[in-house]
């Protein structure tokens, strides 16, 4: 059951990962990244890690993906449909995607980690919490900062400027 | 389930992600690619985890989720701007971004 589950999922995972990359359409590559980042959700909660996935679900899907679709849509229309690419660019591409892919492949399938079975008890997410509290405060403090930086950097770059004449 | 099925997955989605940055020239599937690569990490660090038995693994990669968002609202954020600049979204293109 599990194993079809996984199956089903890694489909879903890398073919909507494809999807995204090679759809004609920007927005329907927008919603298949979307069906790709919801996979990994689906991945998380495999792991029992249902914390972590809810909040893949909440911050990937939720936002970032439908930030995306509202920039999409902000570009002109016959730029989402347009494919820019050469094809020697592409056929290099797809070579070293391939030699990566084999190299670690067999890397990762000649290391020990394959030896690796769990038979602990999942992670309670209270364990997370005291995590982040008692020993990761600091870097809790930091990434409010870097996201508070962020979101005022970006609402300042796209601050459209009412200049004389221009706009 | 093993833990090596997770690690391939992820290696999978890490290939993907680095064919769409070599090949792509459109920044807005180039951030996909990127987002792509984010996921391919975070999958890693929960598998690890899990397997291993340790917590810091789901701590950081709640960490990297909030960063990526970050990163993700100051990308667009230029894509947008550069847009407005050339009208267009290929990088090529794009020869300086001081106006």
């Amino acid at each position: 059951m599990a194993d079809a589950v996984f199956l089903a999922l890694s489909v879903l995972t890398v073919g909507s990962a494809i999807a995204a990359l090679e759809m004609r359409s920007l927005i329907y590559g927008s919603i298949a990244l979307m069906g790709s980042l919801g996979g990994v959700a689906g991945f998380f909660f495999l792991l029992d890690a249902p914390f972590v996935a809810l909040f893949q679900l909440a911050v990937y899907v939720g936002s970032i993906a439908v930030l995306i679709l509202f920039t999409v849509m902000l570009v002109r229309r016959e730029l989402i449909f347009k494919k820019i690419e050469d094809k020697r660019r592409k056929m290099a591409g797809i070579g070293l995607m391939l030699v990566f892919l084999v190299s670690v492949g067999a890397l990762i399938m000649s290391s020990g980690i394959h030896q690796l079975e769990s038979d602990s008890p999942p992670i309670d997410f209270r364990e997370i919490g005291e995590d982040f509290l008692v020993y990761y405060w600091p870097a809790l403090v930091v990434m409010a900062l870097i996201l508070s930086g962020a979101v005022t950097g970006a609402l300042v770059l796209a601050r459209r400027e009412v200049e004389n004449g221009s706009n | 389930m093993a833990l090596i099925e997770f690690v391939l997955v992820s290696v999978a989605l890490l290939g993907i992600g680095i064919y769409g940055l070599a090949v792509k020239r459109n920044a807005i599937r180039m951030l996909f690619a990127v987002e792509i690569i984010i996921n391919a990490a975070n999958l890693n660090l929960v598998a690890f985890s899990r397997y291993v038995d340790d917590s810091g693994g789901q701590t950081l990669a709640l960490f990297s989720i909030a960063i990526a968002a970050a990163e993700v609202a100051v990308g667009l954020a230029l894509v947008v701007v550069a847009y407005r600049m050339y009208k267009d979204v290929d990088i090529a293109n794009f020869r300086s971004l001081r106006g």
